[in-house]
């Protein structure tokens, strides 16, 4: 029984992970746009850790030139993991009443969605995610691991990083069934996910309890952990363990909340 | 003008009112989001004492004369910013059918009064700026000066972005690249950045006229990249080219539009 | 009121010129209900943009109120109101009362006389009721009373109607109807309505003219037009024949 459910339901995330794919394959010319003001933010950024790294070398244990590498990787992340916004259509479903439909559908909303977001990050990856970084490479030259263990650890550290990055968002999308100020709600995960992923600046140069805060928080796993496999910063089985933690937490709250929300709507029809 | 612009912003101010709950998280957030600008700028200051030769409190107030200039120009002229939208939604027609300049109807449109937050912010990072530095009295002239023509300087570079939104329709966050990225430009000293840059940004797009060129002259320091000190005066000259092109630019922009009908 | 001389619109569409309209001509005097008839894509909406300067002419001249669209819009703009059935004119976040407000700021309407058109409208149109609602919250017939009340707050000369009355349940489209008969006979404002539903056509239009691919293919009375057919037939039929070419 369970062999035969099995058989079915994985050909078909497997095609909403295209269909995501293909979905935004249509808005070439929005994510290429987006691709390119990444990467003029890239390079001013860049300015700021060159000239924090000449007056300190080796802060956080980084030279110069991985210093600028974390911020492309960095802004090549915006897309794929939508950093800046929730990158999901469920608040939209939900305000005009649509949501009833996806959640009497015999797949759970949380895996469709999960598979659609996938399909998006892997198409942003290449589209918007690719140009800073050879933007980056061109200006000012970046690091490039050499070994192919520290391209797969990062591979795997990058997928960890865009499920810890979705179950965030989804629980923020879900959040506008209870929560009625959806913009509020929106800006103050902006905030935290700005703030606390290493998006701003390498989480090591966060002073005190503050930094020492940060460096544990889910949103950490989402840029600063994938960043540091990449540049061969981090111990490898440790960082996917901190990340397979919080995206489990996370995808389990994401669970709960779906439940609570079927009961809310198809149950009590609100 | 002023005046329809003022009533026009009043109405959203009047239904943004209508939910004071609402109304105060997102100040408050806006804050919050304006508020982490300033705080990579303390957090890089924690690491070290001086930043391609200034120092936190001289950053500080380049960030704010450039932010306090920007965020009032965020708040009063960046909804132009959505115009793509509204030649997507044909609701640019229905602004072209009522007598008052399109220009005005998008700066005004769902004008959201939380953003006073952010203005708030830059201007008390500027007040600390000003009171932390010691400066010399008799060049503080120049500080309202430079406010004055970064506020002219970034509408002029909303207005293009619009302008440039009549064409690049599908592309429309290619121009915050340059209404944004200027934002983020002026928060530090022009030193941290490579030369071909800053002499980009000062002789063909004149953006170091919004802060880095008066500043100099306010923090009474020698240019690192050796321009000559009149140059620290041509912040009005600069405005106002920048004006000019944006106004031609914009009609230029509606003149397309209106004859090839999206 | 409306005057069109050989007034043609191409557009370049993938470097092939296409003709939305050519050699369009035709008067429309004060005071008269025109119905513009024509199936999809026949030029319509490209007509209707041009009389209120959205989009300017490639040739030939227009006149509305005496003045040239695309040069004098934002004159014009106050002499001429426009309806888009397809769209709202109005603000859809805010209340319809507060979009009724920011229309007396923009078209400067003096205070007592706004209250007095509103009043007017408010009655004959019906919309005491949701004033306060916001637009996006509204029916489609009670947001289509809305923009035709925001359409004339103003007090136009011309009112231009795009497909008013576009998805409307019986009971809407007859009260529409009633109110757009009284304001051409009791304020003598001069209607150019487009519409699809030939019981529009029926019941309000005295002119009708028909456009298909961009030209003028029919001008006159309704009763002409149900002349150019064999006896007894429906509108319908009749309007069939005009677009399909086998009349």
């Amino acid at each position: 029984m369970l062999t035969l459910r099995r058989c079915t339901t994985i050909p078909l995330y497997a095609r909403l992970v295209r269909y995501g794919f293909r979905k935004h394959a249509t808005y070439v010319v929005a994510a290429l746009a987006g691709a390119f003001t990444n990467s003029v933010f890239g390079i001013l950024r860049a300015y700021i850790l060159i000239a924090l790294w000449q007056a300190r070398p080796g802060l956080a244990g980084y030279d110069v030139t991985q210093a600028v590498t974390y911020c492309f990787i960095t802004q090549a992340f915006i897309g794929p993991m939508q950093l800046f916004g929730v990158g999901l259509s469920i608040p939209e479903r939900i305000r005009s009443g649509d949501i009833a439909l996806d959640l009497v559908r015999p797949a759970s909303l949380q895996l469709w969605s999960l598979a659609e977001d996938l399909g998006r990050a892997a198409y942003l990856f290449l589209v918007r995610g690719l140009p800073p970084m050879l933007l980056g490479a061109a200006v000012f030259g970046i690091y490039l691991p050499a070994a192919p263990g520290q391209w797969a650890a990062f591979l795997t550290g990058f997928l960890a990083a865009v499920l810890v990055s979705f179950a965030w968002r989804y629980l923020v999308a879900l959040s506008v069934c209870w929560l009625l100020d959806e913009r509020g709600v929106q800006s103050f995960s902006l905030v935290l996910t700005t703030l606390c992923s290493g998006m701003l600046l390498p989480l090591e140069l966060f002073p005190g309890w503050f930094g020492e805060a940060v460096r544990v928080l889910p949103w950490a796993a989402m840029v600063q952990a994938p960043t540091d496999l990449y540049l061969g910063e981090a111990p490898v089985l440790d960082t996917l363990a901190f990340q397979a933690f919080w995206a489990v937490v996370l995808l389990a709250a994401g669970a709960l909340a779906t439940r609570a929300i079927r009961h809310k709507v198809v149950i009590q029809g609100g | 003008m002023v005046r329809t612009y003022a009533l026009l912003a009043w109405t959203w101010t009047r239904a943004a009112m209508a939910y004071p709950a609402s109304f105060a998280i997102m100040t408050v957030l806006g804050l919050a989001v304006a508020g982490m600008d300033v705080a990579v700028i303390l957090i890089v200051f924690a690491n070290t004492t001086t930043l391609a030769g200034f120092s936190r409190d001289e950053t500080l107030f380049l960030y704010g004369t450039a932010n306090l200039a920007f965020c009032l120009c965020d708040m009063f002229v960046s909804n132009i910013d959505r115009i793509s939208q509204h030649i997507k939604a044909g609701t640019l027609d229905t602004m072209l059918i009522r007598p008052v300049s399109p220009w005005l109807q998008l700066a005004a449109d769902r004008f959201l009064p939380t953003r006073i937050g952010r203005i708030a912010q830059a201007a008390v990072v500027l007040g600390y700026a000003l009171s932390a530095l010691d400066l010399d009295p008799g060049r503080l002239w120049m500080v309202p000066v430079m406010i004055a023509c970064g506020i002219v300087i970034f509408t002029a570079l909303w207005t293009l972005a619009g302008a440039l939104q009549f064409v690049l329709v599908d592309a429309p966050e290619v121009t915050s690249a340059f209404t944004y990225g200027t934002g983020q430009l002026t928060q530090y000293p022009f030193s941290i950045y490579g030369r071909e840059l800053v002499r980009g940004v000062t002789y063909v797009l004149p953006l170091a006229f919004v802060n880095w060129q008066p500043a100099l002259y306010v923090l009474d320091r020698d240019d690192p990249f050796g321009t000559p000190e009149f140059m620290r005066f041509l912040g009005p000259v600069a405005a106002l080219v920048l004006a000019l092109l944006a106004a031609l630019a914009w009609r230029q922009g509606l003149r397309h539009y209106r004859s090839t009908g999206s | 009121m409306i005057e069109l001389n050989d007034v043609g619109r191409a557009f370049k569409v993938k470097r092939a010129v296409v003709h939305a309209v050519r050699d369009l001509s035709f008067t429309v005097a004060p005071g008269e209900f025109v119905g513009y008839l024509g199936p999809n894509g026949a030029g319509k909406s490209t007509t209707i943009k041009m009389l209120c300067g959205i989009l300017t002419p490639t040739s030939g001249r227009v006149r509305v109120a005496g003045l040239d669209p695309s040069r004098r819009r934002t004159t014009l703009a106050r002499r001429i109101g426009v309806v888009f059935g397809q769209r709202t004119t109005l603000w859809w976040d805010l209340p319809l009362g507060d979009s009724f407000d920011l229309i007396r700021l923009l078209y400067k309407v003096d205070r007592k006389v706004f209250r007095v058109r509103l009043d007017e409208l408010t009655q004959t149109l019906d919309l005491g009721g949701f004033l306060r609602t916001p637009v996006r919250q509204l029916s489609l017939g009670q947001r289509m009373r809305g923009d035709l009340a925001a359409a004339l707050l103003h007090a136009p000369d011309v009112l231009v109607l795009d497909e008013p009355t576009i998805g409307l349940d019986v009971v809407s489209k007859a009260s529409i109807r009633t109110f757009l008969r009284r304001l051409n006979a009791e304020q003598g404002t001069t209607v150019l309505l487009t519409t699809h539903d030939l019981g529009d056509i029926e019941r309000l239009c005295r002119r009708v003219m028909v456009i298909d691919h961009g030209r003028l293919g029919f001008d006159g009375t309704l009763d002409d037009l149900m002349a150019t057919a064999p006896e007894h037939s429906s509108i319908e039929d009749v309007v069939t024949a005009l677009y399909t070419g086998t009349g």
